[in-house]
């Protein structure tokens, strides 16, 4: 255990602690969004589609964390407005479309990384680095987690509204494009920081399973946020905790935290849990 | 109008934030409204005249444009040509006195959200993103939920409601919003015959207080029990008036030519 408390003692484990709090926190916090709107499996699309886009970014431009962030939103926005571009010319709907392009585009970025003789970054992209982050990271890390954290607060109240019923929102005057828009860029820049921690595969469970935690706790999706928010954070810091005297990788135990925590509460919710009484009155 | 003006807590007065014998004023006009969906012709040159004070069944064929029609008026369907006019002016955005309630069936009855923070949203057009939630607010929600008979039930989820209770809930959204016109889909689908009666008293009750009631229905038999004015479609208008009047079984017949007619629930 002294081994530990020294490696505690070390910059890069302060760093990796901070990182798991910021991005945990970040993510946990989105999640209620993503949760409230139904919307798991289509960041689990966006976060596959960011890769392609990193690799072209890092082709160009070399590797730097703002090329990496900006081929990340560049993929987003082709795959998002592509789908829909397809689907509004032919006759696939939507998630088809979607499905072909993102899988196309995850291939294609794997294929680039390889050839680019990058396997280490490749790793570190599929399944996160959270360990190996650089003061800078750590910076953008806290800068998302900023926005985040700001505009999911100011656009609570017609934002839920809105994720309740669009029709009602909308003849109440709370201005859907507009929210669409926003909250499509907010996904995307914290979509960056998951995959920065736990990769493109994994990061749909960071994204989804603090608020499915919440959700099963509470009637009061405002609850969802912040508390998705703190479950987010302790998650990922107890798998810090974890992961190092068990030799695990901070990035998959920070997942199966989350996934136990969100096991805890199906099983054990007072109101909505597995052996509660009152599941449904209606 | 002042959205600040007193309300009277009486019955008799006529329409939430406004005053008394104005129902002439407040009318609503559709002139020639036609709908396209892409190359599909959803309405076609509706027009009908009502005013608050009164309560109006839209009927017609699955298809014929019902849900269309109750969308349009609530301002959620752009692009459509012809007027509407809600006391003399276009009604080109959203309005507060304007209220929309969908199906119940269209609902995520799942969201976690109290029967409260169901009504409470109606206050939005007067908030908007920031404005703090005044005792004004919570005042004119509480008599939302008295009126429906929901005070007892305000902390409950929404699920953990029976059907006549969640349109009450939708109803007393609507009330908090002080809205004029209250747009229904389906209001009386699904629910039980006393939910039904329920709802009739409570339809009668509103109207009566100066709203403008319209509810696309599909029970042919209760039409007349429940409301004063009929429009029927099918894409195009069929008949429009009262409904003793326009409610004949000839309209009838020309609306449901060569379709099942919907059973009652």
């Amino acid at each position: 255990m002294s081994t530990f408390t020294d490696f505690l003692a070390e910059p890069i484990a302060k760093r990796t602690l901070m990182a798991c709090l910021m991005i945990g926190f970040a993510n946990g916090f989105v999640s209620a969004f993503v949760v409230l709107r139904k919307d798991a499996l289509r960041i689990g699309t966006l976060s596959h589609s960011l890769l392609p886009g990193i690799a072209v970014a890092v082709l160009i431009g070399g590797l730097t964390q703002w090329s990496a962030l900006a081929g990340a939103i560049f993929a987003a926005l082709i795959v998002g407005l592509g789908s829909i571009f397809l689907s509004r010319t032919s006759r696939l709907d939507q998630d088809t479309a979607m499905g072909v392009l993102y899988t196309t585009a995850f291939a294609a970025g794997v294929l680039i990384l390889k050839n680019l003789d990058m396997r280490q970054k490749l790793d570190e992209w599929l399944f996160g680095s959270i360990v190996g982050m650089a003061d800078s990271d750590l910076w953008i890390a806290y800068g998302i987690s900023a926005i985040a954290v700001i505009t999911l607060t100011a656009l609570q109240r017609p934002l839920l509204i809105y994720l309740f019923e669009p029709n009602i929102a909308a003849s109440l005057g709370v201005p859907v494009r507009l929210l669409n828009y926003a909250m499509f860029a907010v996904t995307i820049l914290v979509l960056i920081s998951s995959l920065q921690a736990v990769g493109c595969i994994l990061s749909v469970g960071l994204m989804v399973a603090p608020a499915a935690t919440i959700y099963l706790l509470t009637d009061n999706a405002r609850t969802l946020f912040w508390g998705g928010g703190i479950v987010g954070a302790i998650g990922s810091v107890a798998a810090f905790f974890l992961a190092y005297p068990l030799g695990w990788s901070v990035s998959a135990t920070i997942i199966v935290v989350l996934g136990t925590l969100f096991l805890i509460a199906y099983i054990c919710s007072p109101k909505y849990g597995l052996f509660s009484r009152r599941r449904r009155i209606a | 109008m002042s959205t600040a003006a007193p309300h009277s807590h009486t019955k008799e007065h006529v329409c939430w934030g406004g005053g008394c014998a104005h129902t002439q004023h407040h009318r609503l006009e559709v002139i020639d409204l036609s709908v396209r969906y892409q190359e599909v012709l959803a309405l076609e040159k509706i027009s009908f005249a009502t005013e608050c004070g009164r309560s109006m069944a839209l009927i017609g064929p699955n298809g014929a444009g019902k849900s269309t029609l109750l969308k349009s008026l609530a301002g959620l369907i752009p692009g459509g040509s012809g007027k509407i006019l809600w006391r003399g002016k276009p009604l080109t955005r959203s309005s507060h006195e304007i209220a929309y309630l969908p199906q119940r069936g269209d609902v995520d009855w799942n969201f976690p959200i109290t029967v409260r923070g169901l009504v409470e949203m109606g206050r939005y057009p007067n908030l908007g993103w920031w404005r703090q939630y005044s005792r004004h607010d919570a005042d004119i929600v509480e008599r939302a939920l008295t009126s429906m008979e929901l005070c007892d039930l305000q902390d409950r989820q929404i699920s953990a409601l029976s059907g006549g209770q969640q349109q009450r809930a939708f109803i007393a959204r609507a009330l908090a919003q002080e809205a004029h016109v209250l747009l229904l889909d389906e209001p009386f689908t699904g629910l039980d015959k006393p939910a039904q009666e329920n709802l009739s008293r409570l339809f009668k009750e509103l109207t009566a207080e100066g709203r403008l009631l319209i509810a696309s229905h599909h029970d042919l038999q209760t039409v007349a029990s429940n409301f004063d004015d009929v429009l029927i479609i099918r894409r195009h208008q069929v008949a429009f008036g009262p409904v003793a009047e326009a409610f004949t079984p000839a309209s009838i017949a020309s609306a449901y030519d060569n379709v099942e007619p919907a059973a009652s629930n």
